[in-house]
This record gives structure tokens, C-alpha cells and sequence, in this order.
């Protein structure tokens, strides 16, 4: 095996491409997830069945079926009911979707973690329920996971290359594609390996910073 | 001291000079325990009643009752002529506004500044300016002798020093009527004293009501006007601090006493 550096360089303008798609897939998708994650952790506190069955159903089927299978489905169905979107658009939206069916008891554990005493306080001093989630419990209940949401975010960065499945071209969908053409392999699958790494690097540097900043 | 910034009588017209508080036949139980058992007791608006008895014996489920925290599983809760259970949400809210806590864990918001956890419900709740408010809770803080740590968070401060920026917070929504959760008793030592201070001057100054539940008694006979002895969800005997501290008639509450003092 022969290691050739014009085959690294001839390949940069695709992993460019690449690295681009792979990180709109996961701030998008990391954003989608943490909001849709908040709203079923919030909805499932909900005090009437007729809201945390359904929503404890769909989110535990979407958490024990895998993500590929999610993604033909929503690739390859939701047009038939008349919903187009960009392969992109619907791997984003099923990487989120599924990641938020984990982030969602990462919250849930967050806002059990907040002492009884913070509601109890809000409540003598007659805050309403609205304000006591947005001022008093979610922010306390945010810091404590923001490390459990990092590690979601650097496994969902693994995960990117499956929407390679839906035809969406990131950083693996074009080191495939460059490896067929000109049949090297070791180059691009090695370079986007180190981009992997130095990812989730960079990602977990970010994070402490912000652990850091959150913490009073 | 600024007391003109506590609760004022003239501010406030509707207030009745009788009965504030009236408990009837209220009775609490967790599981098969007991812990209030047909209560009834009553307390005049501006007088300050200290509840005193053995752990368990229901006195801080009292407090929680009149705060809302937990509800009896019989009899009704009156505060200044209104129903405050059983009610409905809208009235418990209204009813609420009167009645302010201190916790004995402090309980204050780790996430706002000291400022912020002063301002917070009279801006939300009351509707005041945040001017207004910022103004109050800093005159707040000098009463509780606290004003050069307006922008500190609550983890930045001693025990003692949160307690008082507690007893300025529940004071900034101007209740009629403080809850007091036995508040020295997560406190180091040393720290009591500086926390008791500052409720014995809220005492003399103000005309609040003051409910509360301490194991200090001196504290007890300096502020009170009534004592209640409580045992096994019963008053067993009330009166008068001199009465009840020097000359108790029930054995069990001189039992209680010699076993604290």
C-alpha cells in the first residue's frame, strides 16, 4: 500500500464539499434535537394521559427502531404523501428527530435533579407556572446537562454518514464516491477520518468552555 | 432603618385589625400517619405566634398548609376573610399574594443574582417596574444589612448572608402575614445571631404577622406574643411566652422544654 499525497490534494475540493454537508447535519441537527428533546421531556410531565401516552409511544418506538430505517422511510414515503423535501432537509430533520428521543430524558433527569425547594420558593412567592419553568427550573435544569447533550452531539456526529443512505453527499458519501473514480481509497477515508477526530474534538473543547461558563 | 419600605396598614385598606389566619378542623396525613388531627387555631393580624413541640408533631406542616405547598386532607383555611382552601386556583392565587415563606434551606434561585431574586416576583407577580422594584430590594437589603453584595449569586454568599437575602425576598412582595420555616437551623453557629437580629427588628418595626417555627427559644420568648405547644399533631397548651416558658401547666411541655433549653 502506498500512501499518495496528489491524491489527498486531488481529493480536498470534494472534502470541502464534504465537511461543509456533514456540519450543517449536525449543528441543524444538534439544534433540532435539543428543542424537540425539551418539548417531549415538557410534555410528559404533562398531568393527563390523553399527552404523555401518545408522546411516550411515538418517542419510544422512534427510540428502539434505527436510524436508517427512519430515514428510508422519511425519504422514501413522506413524498408519496405529498411532502417533497431535499434529502438533506429530511436527513437533518431524522437525525434530529431520533436524537431527541435521547435528549429528551436527558432533560427529564435535569429538571428532576432541581430541588423541590426552587419550586417550593417560586410558589410562596406566587411566580406563575410559566414563569417559574422559564426562569427558575429550566435554567438550573439546562446546566446540569449540558455535558450529557455534548455527548449526544459527538455520537450524532458519528452517525452523519448514514445519510449517505438517502443519496446526501458528506464527508464518507464523497470519499466513496472520489474512491470509485479513481480508485484510491486509503487517501480520502483516512483524511475524513482525521476530520472525524479533530471534530469531536473541537466539539468537546466548546463544550467545556461553555460548562465552564455556565457554572456559578 | 427604612420601614417604610415593609408593609403598611394604610397602604393597604381592606386589612382587618381581628382575625387573619383561622384553621378548622384541619387534618393532614401522609399514608397512615397522622400528622395534623382536627386542627383549629386562629391568629390576630400583627401578632406573632411561635409553634413549638417535638419533630413530627405537625408544626411545620402548618406553615406549608397556609403556604400552599401541601394540602390538608380535611377542613378549611381562612386568610383575612377569604378561602383559601378549599378554593379554586384563581382565589388560591390571590389569597397567596398575602402570605410570604422562609425556608430553612434558604432556597434561594442559584441562578440570579441576589438583585434578581428580590426583583423577580415583585416585577412578575406585582407587575411593578423594575426600577421600582431595584430600588425596593435595595432598601430591602439594607434592612437585612446586606448591600454590597447586590450582584453576587447565592453560591457566592454564607449561609447566614442567604438566609437574610431570603427574609428581604419574601418581604419584597409586602405579605401581611411571614411564614418562618425554622430558618436558623441549617445555619453554622456563629451565624444565627446575625439572621435572629434582623427578624427581631422586622418584629418591633413592622406590623406583620409573623407564624413561626424555631428551635431557639430565647428567640421564641423575645419575639412572641403567643406560644403553641404542639404534640402529635395536637395543641396541647398556648399561651403567653412568660406563661409557657416559665410556668408551663402540661408535663409534656415541660418535658419538651427542659429537653431544649
Amino acid at each position: 500500500m502506498n500512501w499518495d499525497w496528489s491524491a489527498v490534494s486531488d481529493f480536498m475540493p470534494d472534502f470541502w464539499e464534504g465537511l461543509l454537508v456533514t456540519l450543517q447535519i449536525l449543528v441543524l441537527g444538534s439544534l433540532i434535537s435539543f428543542v424537540l428533546g425539551l418539548v417531549w421531556a415538557l410534555l410528559m410531565r404533562s398531568p393527563s394521559r390523553w399527552v404523555t401516552w401518545p408522546v411516550g409511544a411515538v418517542t419510544e418506538f422512534v427510540r428502539n427502531t434505527p436510524l436508517l430505517v427512519q430515514l428510508f422511510f422519511l425519504y422514501y414515503v413522506l413524498p408519496e404523501w405529498g411532502l417533497t423535501f431535499s434529502a438533506l432537509a429530511t436527513g437533518v430533520f431524522a437525525i434530529g428527530l431520533h436524537y431527541s428521543t435521547y435528549t429528551m430524558q436527558v432533560y427529564r433527569a435535569g429538571i428532576e435533579a432541581v430541588p423541590a425547594g426552587q419550586w417550593e420558593a417560586a410558589t410562596a412567592l406566587n411566580l406563575p407556572l410559566r414563569r417559574t419553568w422559564s426562569a427558575v427550573i429550566l435554567p438550573q435544569a439546562v446546566r446540569r446537562v449540558v455535558p450529557a447533550l455534548g455527548n449526544y452531539v459527538i455520537a450524532m456526529l458519528k452517525d452523519t454518514p448514514m445519510l449517505m443512505a438517502i443519496s446526501v453527499l458528506e464527508m464518507l458519501g464523497h470519499a466513496r464516491l472520489f474512491s470509485q473514480e479513481h480508485f484510491q481509497f486509503t487517501e480520502p477515508l483516512t483524511v475524513i477520518g482525521v476530520a472525524f477526530i479533530v471534530i469531536s474534538y473541537l466539539a468537546s473543547l466548546a463544550l467545556r468552555a461553555l460548562e465552564r461558563r455556565l457554572a456559578h | 432603618m427604612p420601614t417604610d419600605t415593609l408593609p403598611n396598614p394604610e397602604k393597604n385598606p381592606t386589612r382587618s385589625s381581628g382575625e387573619l389566619i383561622r384553621l378548622e378542623q384541619v387534618t393532614k396525613r401522609f399514608g397512615d400517619h397522622t400528622v395534623l388531627d382536627h386542627l383549629d387555631f386562629s391568629v390576630d393580624a400583627g401578632k406573632h405566634v411561635t409553634l413549638i413541640g417535638p419533630s413530627g408533631s405537625g408544626k411545620t406542616t402548618i406553615l406549608r398548609l397556609l403556604m400552599t405547598l401541601t394540602k390538608p386532607d380535611e377542613g378549611t383555611i381562612t386568610v383575612d376573610g377569604e378561602r383559601l382552601f378549599p378554593a379554586p386556583e384563581k382565589q388560591v392565587r390571590e389569597v397567596r399574594k398575602k402570605i410570604g415563606m422562609v425556608f430553612q434551606q434558604f432556597n434561594l434561585f442559584p441562578n440570579m443574582t441576589v438583585l434578581r431574586n428580590i426583583t423577580e416576583a415583585p416585577v412578575t407577580v406585582l407587575g411593578m417596574s423594575k426600577d421600582a422594584a431595584e430600588e425596593r430590594a435595595r432598601e430591602l437589603l439594607e434592612l437585612v444589612g446586606l448591600t454590597d453584595h447586590l450582584d453576587k449569586h447565592p453560591a457566592q454568599l454564607s449561609g447566614g448572608q442567604q438566609q437574610r437575602v431570603a427574609i428581604a425576598r419574601a418581604l419584597a412582595m409586602r405579605p401581611q402575614v411571614l411564614l418562618l420555616d425554622e430558618v436558623t437551623s441549617a445555619l453554622d453557629p456563629e451565624l444565627v445571631a446575625g439572621v435572629l437580629d434582623v427578624l427581631r427588628d422586622i418584629a418591633r418595626s413592622t406590623d406583620i404577622t409573623m407564624l413561626c417555627v424555631t428551635h431557639e427559644m430565647n428567640f421564641a420568648r423575645d419575639i412572641s406574643d403567643q406560644v403553641l405547644m404542639f404534640d402529635s399533631g395536637r395543641i396541647i397548651e398556648a399561651g403567653p411566652p412568660e406563661k409557657i416558658f416559665s410556668e408551663p401547666e402540661k408535663d409534656r411541655t415541660r418535658e419538651f422544654l427542659s429537653a431544649v433549653l
